[in-house]
């Protein structure tokens, strides 16, 4: 398992190394993808509206046909969907999973380092995720430093090679962070590392971030001019290129609109910073991330052009996020800024679904606007809407059955899809159980793995605890 | 503005309640009014103890649920609520938190009030560390949690456990039995580590280290001597108050609060979370003598049978938990409740959550039951079965006539998360819907 990850790492650093940016699935043999008609169910387009009664043809990949009594083309699975409901793929804007490694953070601004390094093809949560019938995530990086490094879109082809994850075309993207986990008062300072590290105040950050964009500015001036002058012809052949900066070639991509900000944020005045720093530098920034405070500010993170991706409801757990309200989503949605739920957890990515359900309850959204939060409104977000998010002709096919409707505590899901393909499947998920637990049983046999005691009697079994991938 | 019409009416129809007080300055949350007279008409009565009535009325007089039923009649000068399209429950209880003890777990420790100094802290009380204006309460009540059980928390013996109403301006006022249980938590056994985890509330005592199992040891014996210390404690004292003419013995605060627990009057909740915990638990608990409670019970499936066999209760507060080992399946906390179920272990389900999240409680019964657990199950384990595991269950937990008013009323089903709150009686005081959240909700709704 190790080397195949290891494999596949080496393959995407590879690929990176020769492109400049992102590998994509296109430059792989593309996999055959068998065909597949869910027959009968409730249809949850999100975009098209909620179809009784409905077939959903899967072909290649894609949504083939929505329609009533489509015939099942030959050699296509045939699911029988009466009684249950068929929804696209949940959408996490903000998630750590897949991944082996969060937070650089040593350095204020690590824009060179990429998520893309450190994917786990494999990891466990990304099993776990695909049971919640969530299907596409922004893996990003944490929040111990105000620029952390550049992200990944991953469709949750759980087991794949990882370059068959990366959607071909996803735009690129980038963390940043504000507030208290970046002056990390609270925390320790560094992780592993010395006792402080510049910026310790939120005026530290702006001032990190204006002296990343003003070095970034005079960086692109030097490329314009040295490509300016090397488009003359005949082209000089004296002429010297700019050294490269990998710190600041990705925040050029930024300046360029090609490479979308996502800047984790709490309070209402540190958002405020990066909003007004951003139209100084002339970019926009994508999405404000857990934007605790957004319903303080939501006139203008409209103004701005930036969107947000909240929890629904998780405040108190530190100083800053005491004043963070499940109304949030319902203020900012309501002011027409374009939101999203999202877990930035291995466990919460597992129950999106009640937490798009309870922003009917906190603020009064419709069932349509909160189906948004956890779909389309993440598709945009990640510059995907395109291709995924919502139930419509040509687009991926990314789907998750569910027992009832995906808002009630009661539902469960039976089938996640990703580009037409199953991978999760609950029936299938229980028979894997007995295969296992005999395998488990074996390996132990095996190994005893127990720690040995001083005198060296067994003292029984040693696991280490599981992670729980949070890092709000 | 007019989007926010439903939830202003929802705020307002609370409020129509002429004894429920405006928001008040200085606390979050609204004080509860007098126990008045108030008759609930033409809803849904879900009772959990037995069948659903339909369409009915519920009249609460005194603090109590004095009729029920079809034709129950509407006493004179009663407040009438039309519950036309609503249903009545009982309220919810949360027996797996610190609620009130703490505010803000990171950053503001100052605010964190629920672990003393040292390991055996048998007179250390929750209710002292209560704090009735936490913002946490006025934000858990309005989703139908009317009670929790508040836990110590740290050492070996953290101290003593309080069942609190969720309303009242003192610690007096909220509080339904002040020690209700002794929070114990054995050193782990193999070492490492901490005993509870689940959300915030708990971190057990831990030996680590080559010598964890001569720690475990130690440890366990210096709390079986002060058991045995406390049983001879009472004994002295027994002798005493009976010939005044033998030595009279020194008093000893924390000795003279394990009496009640040693002697199995009062429960024990033992923290323990993987079947070998679970076991040491049970077994030392069966030694001792004392009437266990097993609190956080992640594995509690592999230890059911003896769980059965001792009679021992579990308070499940690992539904949301993560699986523990890559190989787990999925679902196996999900799921856990439904199996305890039919392995015939008696449970309740709790949020395992320091205060914050305990509202989250509805979502997650109801998640064990897309689990396995029934519909009924699932409710009855956040209502019936954790009053009657706490000793309660005569007071609390269904609507039954005479029983604590403890209710909700909402436009669907309780444990779903788009159900809306509309009423809301505690100890049969209308409580208001306004919190912390609703305020600031409010205060910034219609910024433009």
């Amino acid at each position: 398992m190790l080397t195949t990850k290891f494999r596949a790492s080496l393959a995407v650093a590879a690929l990176a190394l020769t492109t400049g940016f992102m590998p994509a699935a296109a430059q792989q043999a593309p996999r055959r993808v068998p065909s597949m008609l869910i027959k009968n169910a409730t249809v949850i387009t999100v975009t098209k509206g909620t179809l009784q009664n409905t077939d959903v043809l899967l072909e290649n990949g894609k949504i083939a046909r929505i329609a009533q009594n489509i015939a099942a083309p030959a050699g296509a699975e045939v699911y029988d969907g009466t009684g249950k409901f068929v929804m696209p793929g949940i959408i996490d804007p903000h998630s750590h999973g897949m991944s082996d490694a969060t937070n650089e953070g040593t350095l204020s601004v690590t824009s060179m380092v990429r998520i893309t390094d450190v994917l786990n093809p494999t990891a466990v949560n990304g099993h776990r995720s695909l049971a919640g019938g969530v299907t596409m995530i922004n893996i990003l990086h944490g929040s111990a430093n105000t620029i952390g490094g550049q992200s990944a879109t991953l469709k949750l082809k759980v087991g794949r090679p990882i370059g068959e994850m990366l959607p071909a075309g996803a735009p690129a993207g980038i963390k940043f962070a504000l507030g208290e986990n970046v002056t990390r008062k609270s925390q320790n300072a560094v992780p592993g590392g010395p006792p402080r590290r510049y910026p310790a105040t939120r005026m530290g950050q702006a001032e990190v971030l204006r002296d990343a964009f003003t070095r970034t500015r005079a960086y692109k001036a030097d490329w314009d001019e040295y490509r300016a002058r090397m488009a003359a012809r005949p082209a000089p052949t004296t002429l010297v290129a700019p050294r490269r900066d990998l710190e600041l070639e990705p925040l050029v991509e930024v300046l360029d609109g090609k490479r979308f900000v996502h800047a984790h944020g709490y309070r209402a005045d540190e958002m405020v910073m990066l909003l007004e720093l951003a139209k100084e530098f002339g970019f926009t920034v994508r999405t404000l991330q857990h934007a605790l405070e957004a319903y303080k500010i939501a006139p203008e993170i409209l103004a701005a052009g930036a969107s947000v991706s909240v929890f629904a409801d998780s405040w108190s757990y530190k100083l800053e996020a005491f004043d963070a309200i499940p109304f949030n989503a319902a203020i900012t949605v309501h002011t027409g800024v374009r939101t999203t739920i999202n877990s930035d957890s291995d466990e919460r990515i597992r129950r999106l679904n009640i937490d798009a359900a309870e922003l009917m309850r906190y603020g009064g959204l419709t069932e349509q606007e909160a189906l948004e939060t956890i779909t389309i409104n993440g598709a945009w977000q990640l510059g995907m809407e395109q291709r995924t998010g919502s139930l419509e002709v040509g687009k991926d096919a990314d789907i998750g059955i569910w027992t009832a409707h995906p808002f009630s505590v009661y539902a469960r899901v039976e089938r996640t899809i990703v580009d037409g393909e199953t991978f999760f499947d609950r029936q299938q998920d229980a028979a894997n159980r007995a295969v296992r637990a005999a395998e488990r049983a074996e390996l132990e046999k095996a190994e005893p793995n127990t720690v040995p005691s001083p005198r060296g009697a067994p003292s029984g079994p040693s696991r280490p605890a599981a992670p729980t991938g949070e890092n709000r | 503005m007019s989007r926010f019409n439903r939830m202003a009416a929802s705020l307002i129809a609370a409020a129509f309640i002429p004894v429920v007080a405006e928001a008040q300055l200085g606390s979050p949350n609204p004080l509860p009014g007098p126990q008045g007279t108030f008759a609930i008409t033409n809803a849904r009565i879900v009772t959990v103890s037995g069948a659903a009535i339909e369409r009915g009325t519920l009249v609460i007089s005194g603090g109590k649920i004095t009729a029920i039923g079809a034709s129950a009649t509407v006493p004179q000068g009663a407040q009438v609520i039309d519950g036309t399209g609503l249903s009545v429950y009982p309220g919810m209880m949360d027996a797996g938190t610190s609620m009130g003890l703490n505010e803000v777990s990171q950053g503001a420790n100052a605010t964190v009030d629920d672990a003393e100094v040292g390991s055996f802290n048998p007179n250390a009380i929750a209710y002292y560390s209560m704090n009735p204006h936490s913002a946490h309460i006025g934000v858990t009540r309005v989703v139908g949690v009317t009670h929790v059980l508040s836990s110590p928390t740290g050492g070996l013996v953290s101290g003593q456990s309080t069942l609190a109403n969720l309303g009242g301006w003192t610690p007096a006022a909220m509080t339904i039995q002040q020690k209700a249980g002794l929070v114990i938590t054995l050193p782990r056994a193999g070492g490492g580590g901490s005993g509870f985890g689940g959300g915030g509330f708990g971190g057990g005592a831990a030996a680590g280290g080559a010598d964890a199992t001569r720690q475990r040891a130690i440890q366990l014996d210096s709390l079986r001597a002060l058991i045995a210390d406390a049983r001879a404690y009472r004994q002295a004292m027994d002798a005493y108050a009976k010939d005044r003419t033998l030595p009279r013995p020194q008093p000893d605060i924390k000795l003279a609060a394990m009496v009640p627990y040693v002697r199995g009057e009062l429960p024990v909740l033992m923290q323990a979370d993987r079947a070998v915990d679970i076991r040491a638990s049970v077994e030392f608990a069966v030694e001792e003598g004392l009437k266990a409670i097993i609190v956080g019970g992640r594995e509690a499936l592999v230890v059911s049978a003896l769980l059965k066999e001792k009679n021992v209760p579990v308070i499940y507060a690992h539904v949301r938990t993560l699986p523990s080992r890559e190989d787990d399946a999925y679902d196996i906390n999900f799921s856990a409740p439904g199996q305890l179920a039919a392995a015939g272990v008696r449970f309740a389900i709790a949020s395992g959550d320091g205060g914050a999240q305990v509202r989250d409680l509805p979502y997650i019964a109801g998640m064990a039951s897309a689990f396995g657990l029934s519909p009924e199950d699932a409710l009855k384990s956040v209502t019936l079965w954790p009053a009657q595991i706490f000793g309660v269950g005569d007071r609390f937990g269904s609507i039954e006539i005479g029983k604590i008013a403890n209710l909700v009323v909402v436009d669907g089903d309780l444990l779903e998360a788009r159900t809306n709150t509309k009423f809301l009686f505690i100890d049969g005081r209308a409580v208001s819907l306004v919190n912390r959240h609703t305020t600031l909700f409010d205060t910034h709704k219609d910024r433009r």
